[in-house]
């Protein structure tokens, strides 16, 4: 009875698939959304994992879950989930009050048993009675039965047949947003090019769920969701990690310097040492080293041998690499360090998100100890500003700090196969480039006030790098006082000079907007979102959102100078406010504060509260 | 027109560089620093080929001393640093000057680590048993009951043996040399930096001002060849002035002896192995000294072949790179999941 399915168009929606560990979620999830972005829908996602290693099946703690955000105006992974599908009690329980009222709820009958449920704590046997659940449209599906009598011909184990269960899910999914198959299809046979059986099986469960959909349930509308038009070329799904991965993978390539990579296992930062172990065909040397500070300083023995150097790491890690952080500094050698920011202080909250690193970065070491600080914005952004980060360490001889965070990290979205022919050409700061005379290992150039890179093993130019203080005109060791002032002045200077090569400041929205939003790093999908909302309620406001923290660029003093009403919003208690007035203490700049350190993204509906407060003082 | 095939000819000089030598006089600092001077000319380095890492104390100054490439680093990541520059660049010479504090104290995860995954680096311990540069406090090498600045009373903590660290670690290469034993000092240094792995050479260092004569036993010209005995792969284990004297197999333990006497004769002296995988003898030698009625063992104790993490990690690169010829990174996300608009 298809035609009288009523279909409502949506701009956005969000989706979240949620069951036990082993039911397959993050698979169903996955092609469901790179099936929206191709039928053309703009896309954001999210996993989220058990803490536990292993948590007991059907428990509270094992659930996973995949949250899909897909629409036109796609700033982030959504927050409140129009569709859940719930594979168990528990999948049910752990996501019931991130549901929006009237969302719908499919989930498996068959495994809400008087067991299930108690798994799940569940107190008596009426779940959604007990959840206090109202507004909601359940749609019951035994979809565990209807898996297997889908494959009672099928000549393969219970146990592969259990399994195709999420496509029955990921079918009534489909059928529910009115998607074609074919492209799950040819997805699902490249997946299981090897085992052409069990390819059978799931293209004939996810069929068996589409047309279960269409033909038994009229109760609830299906959706069509808004596409947009997007650049041609080829795309594929990436998460904010592998982003930065391939950002320096890019670097490396347009300079012509192999790359380095020094690191130890940290959540959420390590799935980039996982993905450069992976790219030796590319002849990336990514190593896992004894700790923090091995992982950073066989980076630095890897720039001084001429190598673009990295190392990847989170909150604590960075903390045991400041001293190593402030060699670079005095060595002056490029290294880019990569911060996956996490909830702390201490060990924190390991799987959450924060803002919390910015002060750190910027001045967690000894001495007058300046670096470049680079923030990514989105997760397809980390590869833009992983590649940033290498141009500008490699270029201005200099270590780079570029701070993401665990939700951009984690998250997904499309992405476009960037070509490199586009981005900006990478110059490392060599001594071949040097055509003076008396050349020593601090000969600095005056332009850009970067020294001269020369890689260990070139002829002609053998010299001494290290910590302690040198002469600024023979690069020997010095305790000079005048010297030491100019020395210091020399890596500040070299530092602001980067100002010169990065791009302006991007300013979201009207000049002429009586509230002017300001952002960094990883909050920008959210801040972009409530932003845009304010606009379309009719209330002015612009967003000034930095992916260039250290140094800004150099129109943030010219845009601020417009503004009446600022609010600096971030993931910590202020600290890019604190830079902010530190740097921009002139009359008539006043920055107000929106801080909130939940661990969580931000809400967009708590940020338009705060923002119409301030929009509509006086 | 010099044919490409002759070698250069390179003298000591060639590895000094400008700086004035600032180590107290009669630091045993000095005669290393000549040692490895002497060796790299012995090698005929290329300078430019050579990187001299360091870590933080009195011996960490030695690359400001090297006309080669040098990197004077924080205090115990040397090693660290050291094995980045290899992995980097295996085609370089890469040596550490590190000392009892630095690399044992501070810097002992590296250093083990170092020695346990066999980068070929050549790591020069000079242990002079005490701190240094901050004037005088007890180092992981000082013996139990050393007094010093930061002991008043004597320290209650057994030290270090390098030789046994090493070996806990399964190093590969380990030798001892004393720093004013010149010959001996290079020949250990040109051992090392021909060892294809993790070369440890132990210098007992005299540190004059603060620690002065810790090492007299074992390296007073007078005694030093009844004290010690300088171990040759492959040579009869034989010491004394008139190298009439013998270490044997004494049940479990090692004994000295007197070729001729009690019975002894030169059959009963161990043969030296350096070679052998099995590093049990290795430790018991290592763990001779003159307070236990032994010679201190010095010369290459140890010395076995197995892969260097450098070159394995290069083999792995080119081994997969033989496999898949993708070499850019647009044609390989275009292999993976990719759609296209």
């Amino acid at each position: 009875m298809t035609d009288q399915t009523i279909v409502k168009d949506v701009e956005n929606v969000v989706v979240l698939f949620s069951g036990d560990s082993g039911d397959g979620m993050q698979l169903s999830g996955t092609i469901f959304s790179n099936l929206s972005a191709v039928s053309g829908n703009q896309i954001s996602t999210f996993p989220d994992f058990p803490a536990e290693i292993r948590a007991p099946q059907g428990s509270l703690s094992g659930v996973s879950g995949f949250k899909l955000h897909l629409g036109s105006r796609i700033y982030n992974s959504g927050e409140q989930a129009d569709v859940l599908v719930a594979m168990n009690p528990a999948a049910l329980k752990v996501n019931v009050d991130k549901l929006k009222s009237g969302s719908i709820i499919i989930y498996d009958i068959d495994s809400f048993s008087e067991k299930d449920l108690e798994k799940a704590k569940f107190k008596t046997q009426e779940p959604f009675a007990e959840l206090g659940v109202k507004g909601l449209q359940l749609v019951p599906v035994a979809i565990t039965t209807l898996t297997k009598d889908s494959l009672a011909d099928f000549e393969i184990d219970a146990k592969s047949k259990a399994k195709c269960k999420n496509m029955f899910a990921l079918g009534l999914i489909c059928w529910l947003f009115n998607r074609p198959l074919d492209f799950v299809n040819h997805m699902l046979e490249q997946k299981f090019k090897k085992k052409p059986q069990i390819a059978q099986a799931n293209l004939k469960v996810l069929s068996d769920g589409y047309n279960y959909g269409q033909n038994t349930d009229t109760s609830v509308s299906t959706y069509r969701v808004e596409t947009v038009s997007c650049e041609k070329g080829y795309y594929t799904d990436v998460s904010g990690n592998r982003a930065t991965a391939y950002g320096l993978v890019a670097a490396s390539e347009k300079s012509g310097r192999p790359l380095f990579l020094g690191s130890y296992p940290i959540t959420p930062a390590t799935d980039i040492l996982q993905e450069l172990v992976k790219l030796k065909e590319l002849g990336v040397k990514a190593v896992q080293m004894e700790d923090e500070i091995a992982g950073i300083s066989t980076a630095i023995g890897a720039a001084f041998a001429g190598n673009l150097a990295a190392t990847s790491t989170s909150g604590p890690g960075l903390a045991l690499k400041s001293e190593a952080i402030g060699l670079a500094v005095m060595a002056e050698l490029p290294l880019v360090v990569i911060d996956v920011q996490r909830g702390g202080p201490s060990t924190g909250l390991p799987t959450k998100t924060e803002q919390t690193d910015l002060n750190q970065a910027l001045y967690g070491r000894n001495g007058e100890s300046p670096v470049a600080v680079v923030a990514a914005t989105t997760p397809t952004n980390c590869f833009d500003s992983a590649y940033w980060a290498s141009k500008i360490a490699m270029e201005y001889v200099t270590p780079v700090i570029l701070l993401t965070d665990g939700y951009i990290a984690n998250g997904s979205s499309a992405w476009k196969i960037p070509d490199l022919a586009e981005y900006p050409d990478i110059v490392p700061h060599d001594v071949s480039l040097f055509d003076g005379e008396n050349w020593n290992g601090y000969t600095r150039d005056e332009g850009n006030l970067a020294r001269y890179w020369a890689s260990a093993g070139t002829p002609g130019f053998t010299h001494r790098l290290g910590g302690l203080e040198k002469d600024y005109v023979t690069g020997a060791i010095s305790n000079g006082a005048a010297n030491h002032q100019k020395m210091i002045d020399a890596r500040q200077g070299k530092i602001d000079k980067i100002a010169d090569s990065i791009p302006l400041q991007e300013l979201f929205g009207d000049e002429e907007a009586e509230l002017l939003i300001i952002g960094w790093g990883g909050t920008y999908g959210h801040l972009q979102e409530a932003v845009d909302k304010m606009n379309r309620q009719g209330k002015k406001t612009a967003l000034m959102h930095f992916q260039f923290i250290n140094p800004v660029p150099r129109n943030t003093g010219e845009i601020l100078k417009k503004f009446k009403k600022i609010i600096v919003a971030e993931q910590n208690n202020g600290q890019f406010a604190a830079f902010l007035r530190r740097k921009f203490d002139f009359d008539g700049v006043d920055f107000s504060q929106y801080n909130k350190i939940e661990g969580q993204p931000f809400s967009v509906i708590d940020l338009m509260n705060s923002f119409t407060k301030k929009w509509e003082e006086k | 027109m010099v044919s490409a095939d002759i070698k250069p000819i390179f003298t000591p000089k060639d590895y000094k560089s400008d700086q004035a030598v600032r180590w107290c006089p009669g630091c045993g600092d000095h005669a290393l620093l000549n040692s490895l001077h002497k060796a790299m000319s012995e090698l005929g380095l290329e300078s430019h080929n050579v990187a001299v890492i360091s870590g933080i104390g009195c011996s960490s100054r030695l690359p400001y001393y090297m006309n080669t490439y040098g990197f004077h680093t924080i205090h115990g990541r040397g090693a660290a640093v050291a094995t980045g520059v290899k992995v980097a660049n295996p085609n370089l010479s890469v040596w550490l000057a590190t000392g009892d504090g630095d690399c044992l104290a501070i810097g002992g995860n590296h250093f083990i680590h170092a020695v346990r995954r066999n980068v070929d680096i050549n790591i020069m311990l000079l242990n002079n048993k005490i701190y240094g540069l901050t004037k005088g406090q007890y180092s992981p090498t000082s013996s139990r009951g050393f007094v010093s600045k930061s002991s008043p009373y004597g320290t209650v903590e057994d030290p270090f043996i390098p030789a046994e660290l090493a070996f806990g670690a399964r190093g590969t290469f380990f030798a001892r040399c004393i720093d004013v034993d010149l010959p001996n000092s290079v020949k250990m240094l040109v051992a090392a930096e021909k060892h294809r792995g993790t070369s440890v050479v132990e210098i007992f260092q005299n540190c004059v001002i603060f620690n002065d004569q810790i090492h007299k036993t074992i390296s007073e010209r007078l005694t030093r060849e009844e004290t010690t005995i300088q171990l040759v792969h492959g040579e009869k284990m034989l010491f004394g002035k008139n190298k009439d004297k013998g270490i044997i197999v004494d049940g479990w333990n090692l004994k000295a002896i007197v070729v001729g006497e009690d019975g002894y004769t030169i059959e009963d002296v161990l043969t030296h192995d350096a070679k052998t995988l099995d590093n049990t003898l290795h430790q018991k030698l290592a763990l001779m000294n003159p307070e236990n009625g032994l010679p201190m063992a010095l010369g290459v104790i140890r010395a076995v072949e197995a892969p260097t993490y450098d070159r394995s990690i290069e083999d792995q690169v080119k081994a997969i790179q033989e496999k898949r010829p993708i070499r850019k990174l647009r044609d390989l996300l275009l292999t993976g999941e990719v759609w296209e608009m």
